[in-house]
């Protein structure tokens, strides 16, 4: 219950959303065209709760009878969550009209799936976070399925469905285990005999078990078969969400149990465990990525190899790869969102335009988003002076800090793999590949204006991100001591 | 040590202009290729005024502009020079506005977009010239890529993509590797310093204190990243295809600044931070900079393409200079250093011939010259000039450079044989064996293909860029004094930093050896 008033203000992004998602249901039910008012409520809804996040980042404090912590990484963490939503939304404006699902439900499973990862991010409790994670799930299930009328859409839906119900039961199986050794659900208390149970089998099964049910979350090997799959399903705004925003709900929830393990420096027993996915993720999705000839499925497999470098972060077991991981999730929602944007901007009708040869030539027909896709193709490779850049350059340095040397050298070769599929979209586009000029009706762009603004704002992003890092860096880091 | 920010200037004027170029409209071709020119003339000029400030008698790093870029990385922008660096500014800043002039016919297509990425590429390379952090260097170094990339994979010939992907690929797998390894460095000097750095200056008193075993992978590294930017053999293979694919403007950059930048990251980076190593390593990498002269002239001497053949010539041509870098004396770190500049200029200025004879025919092939002597006069007195200063003929550059090098080699003592000398000097035979059989085979005889009836001579803009040439071709070689004494300092505190290092290393190990423990190991 509200303490007093400054705990109102601590939650003020919760309650804006809160508020939110029952004006838009009012919305939803009683207005007569609200496809077209949502998209523009909601905008205002995730801009107003990542303002007030960011505005209250330096309170830090516990509300709600510690359930939740509020200020601090959370709020860095509500910033991305709800910002990168805002994009998906502005994105979403125009790109639901082509994909024939027009409907004013879609923003207000965003809202709902936001304020899931918010508890998550958070969660002071197992049981916030399995809460959390529910309601962003089941809202992530239906945003995969929200074209009913399109069998590939269904098929990701279920498909989501089982394989994260799946995953669930890993979870909440490690919430068991962690719940029957240190008798408590709450992570301070767990913390604090965090030296007692170190030794105990079945706490250390519990620990696994979480990290393996938040793998599926995070994409990553070898809990990613539903990744491409899905990708390749559902709308592809809707792909872009699930690859930030709701790769970074999955890290937020990591790093707020696990975090308070790295306590004492050194204690990281899963390192030999997270190294081992970091390495997987990263070379199994960049190789798996130069085999595809469906951008969204590339896309897809770039999103598996990138869980692999944040991982690294987390390998590292160290407040700077955590401040790693958090700047990189950063970067990665406004690149990401970028070039699925891109992808939503170009995709014609009836899931036309999706193969990699429907870029051939872009830089001609469409120089604007030629140029764009190209900076974030060069941003997702990780090339200076692009956001992506700094992103792994914090992992691997937290890597080499921790002794990690040769997880960081891996990521560097997994790095030059993954510039090769990156290069080739920007060899179709500007270099005439493929040598044919392709000459399907279907090819016309049309100009979305809402899109191509959320587009613009993602590169600014990756440019500014790019030129000023410290200031971002120097933020999360100022939280972790 | 004065501060004023001409440094920081040369930055901006070339990036100023490119963005500038990007909301300028894209027919308006002619004014496009005018500012470009301009810009890329103006940071000419203020090279010129950085030259008139910089103080040739002092050793050490100047005209130094430094702010904090990353406050908790200890990541500054921190830009400063020393006479090898302002050699390499002054050469980069020099051909700049000659590629660009060169294009003026060259490029008809995506104008805006060629001469923006040029002025990238310029803002790119002198980037790397002057940084003194690492982080920033690598930075500079990595993002020049990209308009290299474009530049061979748009305007380049048939093979383009497959040439501009290899260049790129190969380079990053190399700069990748040196990234973990400023990383590593940057941590380890976390120790002694209180905090994680970059800084170039602090790291020179860091690295050669790293344990040998440790230092020797770092070196590596280092070295691995900068040698396939060279080329050094056997890592040359991504070259001719990038030469030959690359447009003119792009071939001239490319063998005159960009390999320059391996050369000079060896000279910056491989020897003072890592001295005991490359003392270690000298005659390794001395044996494969040798293999490179001999076996670039031996290829250079069969390619049946000019450009392909000026290609070879510059793998033979590095590894002179990085033979000079390895045989550590003075003399031939100097030589290595005007050789940088010389190969910048010779090279450089036949790959403008190349191009020019490529836009009026669009063949390379030699067999498809022969006898245009007689229809081009004034071409074949500047392919004569060039090719002679590319070969070491004593008078023009080219000599200065590779006699200053097998000088040192012959009298080094890391080296310590006389055989380095004897297989390097068989090079200069070579070197003389493939241009000249060229020329002859180009220029003299008969005119077999009638279509070379027609060739026009060269255009006042031909003369133009390539007089500005030959004009320093012809300096260096009568009196190379001027350009050596900027770099005299340099080079001599290069030495002493190999030397004294190598010795602090030395103690640094005993003393590890005595206590019996390191502060930090790699994993």
């Amino acid at each position: 219950m509200l303490n007093n008033i400054e705990e109102f203000y601590n939650m003020l992004p919760l309650i804006i959303l809160g508020a939110g998602i029952l004006i838009s249901l009012c919305i939803e039910m009683f207005a007569k065209d609200s496809e077209k008012i949502l998209p523009w409520v909601s905008i205002i809804i995730f801009l107003s709760a990542a303002f007030y996040s960011l505005a209250n980042v330096n309170s830090v404090s516990v509300i709600m009878q510690n359930m939740l912590a509020t200020g601090g990484i959370v709020n860095i963490f509500y910033f991305i969550f709800t910002l990168g939503t805002a994009i998906v939304s502005l994105l979403a404006v125009d790109y639901l009209k082509k994909y024939g699902a027009y409907y004013g439900e879609f923003y207000l499973l965003l809202q709902i799936s936001v304020l899931g990862m918010m508890l998550m991010a958070g969660a002071k409790d197992l049981f916030m976070i399995f809460l959390g994670l529910e309601i962003m799930s089941l809202c992530f299930y239906a945003l995969a399925g929200i074209n009913r009328k399109r069998l590939k859409a269904n098929e990701a839906s279920l498909k989501y469905f089982l394989l994260g119900a799946f995953a669930t039961g890993f979870l909440v199986y490690g919430i068991a285990l962690l719940y029957g050794t240190s008798h408590s659900t709450s992570i301070d208390i767990i913390s604090s005999r965090f030296p007692d149970l170190r030794s105990n089998l079945l706490f250390d099964a519990g620990i696994l078990l979480f990290l393996i049910g938040f793998s599926f979350k995070i994409a990553a090997f070898p809990f990613h078969m539903w990744v491409p799959d899905v990708y390749e399903g559902s709308s592809s705004v809707v792909a872009g969400l699930f690859s930030t925003a709701g790769k970074a709900a999955g890290f937020s929830a990591i790093i707020v149990t696990l975090g308070v393990l790295f306590n004492g420096a050194g204690n990281n027993i899963f390192e030999p465990y997270l190294a081992v996915i970091a390495v997987l993720s990263m070379v199994y999705g960049s190789i798996t990525a130069i085999a595809q000839t469906n951008i969204k499925r590339m896309l897809a497999y770039s999103s598996i190899a990138h869980a692999g470098y944040m991982i690294i972060g987390l390998a590292a077991g160290s407040y700077n790869g955590i401040a790693g991981i958090i700047f990189y999730l950063t970067a990665y929602t406004f690149m990401n969102l970028g070039a699925f944007g891109i992808v939503s901007l170009i995709e014609g009708r009836e899931e036309t335009n999706l193969e990699l040869k429907s870029y051939s030539d872009l830089a001609s027909r469409s120089p604007l988003l030629a140029a764009l896709l190209a900076i974030f193709m060069f941003s997702l490779a990780g090339i200076p002076p692009f956001a992506g850049f700094f992103g792994k350059y914090y992992v691997f340095i937290a890597a080499v800090q921790s002794h990690l040397t040769w997880l960081a050298i891996v990521g560097v070769l997994s790095s030059v793999i993954s510039v090769y599929f990156y290069l080739r979209i920007v060899v179709l586009m500007y270099f005439g590949g493929a040598g044919s000029k392709i000459s399907e009706p279907g090819l016309k762009i049309e100009n979305h204006s809402a899109g191509l603004l959320a587009v613009i704002i993602c590169v600014l992003f990756v440019i500014l991100i790019g030129i000023a890092p410290g200031s971002i860096i120097g933020l999360i880091s100022s939280f972790l001591r | 040590m004065e501060n004023n920010n001409l440094i920081s200037y040369l930055l901006l004027i070339p990036l100023a202009g490119g963005i500038l170029l990007l909301f300028v409209e894209k027919s308006k071709e002619s004014l496009i290729r005018y500012l470009g020119f301009i810009f890329s003339i103006i940071a000419f000029v203020i090279s010129l005024f950085i030259y008139i400030a910089y103080d040739i008698n002092k050793a050490g790093f100047q005209l130094i502009d430094k702010f904090t870029w990353i406050e908790n990385l200890h990541i500054s922008y921190h830009v400063g020079i020393d006479g090898i660096s302002l050699l390499l500014i002054l050469l980069t800043t020099f051909l700049t506005p000659l590629t660009l002039l060169s294009s003026w016919k060259a490029i008809t297509k995506k104008v805006k977009e060629f001469t923006f990425f040029m002025l990238m590429l310029e803002v790119g390379m002198l980037g790397v010239f002057v940084s003194l952090d690492m982080f920033l260097f690598y930075v500079f170094w990595e993002a020049m890529l990209i308009p290299m990339y474009f530049i061979i994979g748009i305007w380049g010939g048939d093979q383009r993509i497959y040439a501009s992907v290899k260049f790129f690929l190969y380079t990053m797998f190399g700069s990748l590797l040196m990234l973990v390894a400023i990383i590593w460095l940057a941590v380890y000097a976390s120790s002694s310093l209180g905090h994680f750095s970059t800084d170039l200056i602090e790291l020179y008193g860091i690295g050669p204190v790293v344990q040998f075993e440790i230092q020797r992978w770092m070196f590596l590294a280092f070295a691995l990243s900068f040698a396939i930017k060279v080329p050094l053999f056997p890592l040359h293979t991504w070259l001719p295809d990038a030469h030959v694919q690359a447009p003119t403007a792009g071939s001239v950059i490319l063998a005159g600044v960009l390999l320059k930048m391996g050369t000079y990251g060896l000279l910056r980076f491989c020897l003072p931070l890592f001295p005991q190593s490359a003392v270690y390593f000298a005659p390794y990498i001395s044996i494969l900079a040798v293999i490179g002269i001999i076996y670039g002239a031996l290829v250079a001497m069969v390619q049946k393409d000019m450009k392909k053949l000026v290609a070879y010539s510059s793998v033979a041509h590095l590894g002179f200079v990085v033979l000079g870098i390895f045989a550590l004396t003075q003399e031939s770190i100097q030589g290595a250093v005007i050789q940088m500049v010389n190969h910048g200029l010779s090279t450089g200025a036949l790959f403008l011939l190349v191009g020019i004879l490529y836009e009026r025919t669009h063949t390379r092939e030699i067999s498809e010259y022969g006898g245009i002597a007689k229809v081009v006069p004034v071409f074949a007195v500047f392919l004569m000039i060039a090719s002679l200063s590319s070969m070491g003929l004593p008078g023009l550059n080219g000599f200065v450079g590779e006699f200053l090098i097998l000088l040192g080699a012959f009298e080094s003592p890391v080296l310590n044989s006389w055989w380095y000398t004897v297989f390097a000097a068989s090079g200069v035979i070579f070197a003389a064996v493939y241009l000249l059989w060229m020329y002859q085979r180009v220029i003299f005889g008969e005119v077999k293909n009638p279509k070379m009836n027609s060739l026009t001579d060269m255009n006042k803009r031909e003369i133009l860029i390539l007089s500005s040439i030959f004009i320093f071709i012809f300096w260096i070689g009568v009196y190379p004094g001027t350009f050596l004494n900027v770099s005299a300092k340099s080079t001599e505190t290069i030495i002493q930093q190999v030397i004294g290092g190598a010795h602090v290393g030395e103690e640094h190990k005993l003393t590890i050896e005595k206590t019996g423990k390191d502060i930090l190991f790699l994993e």
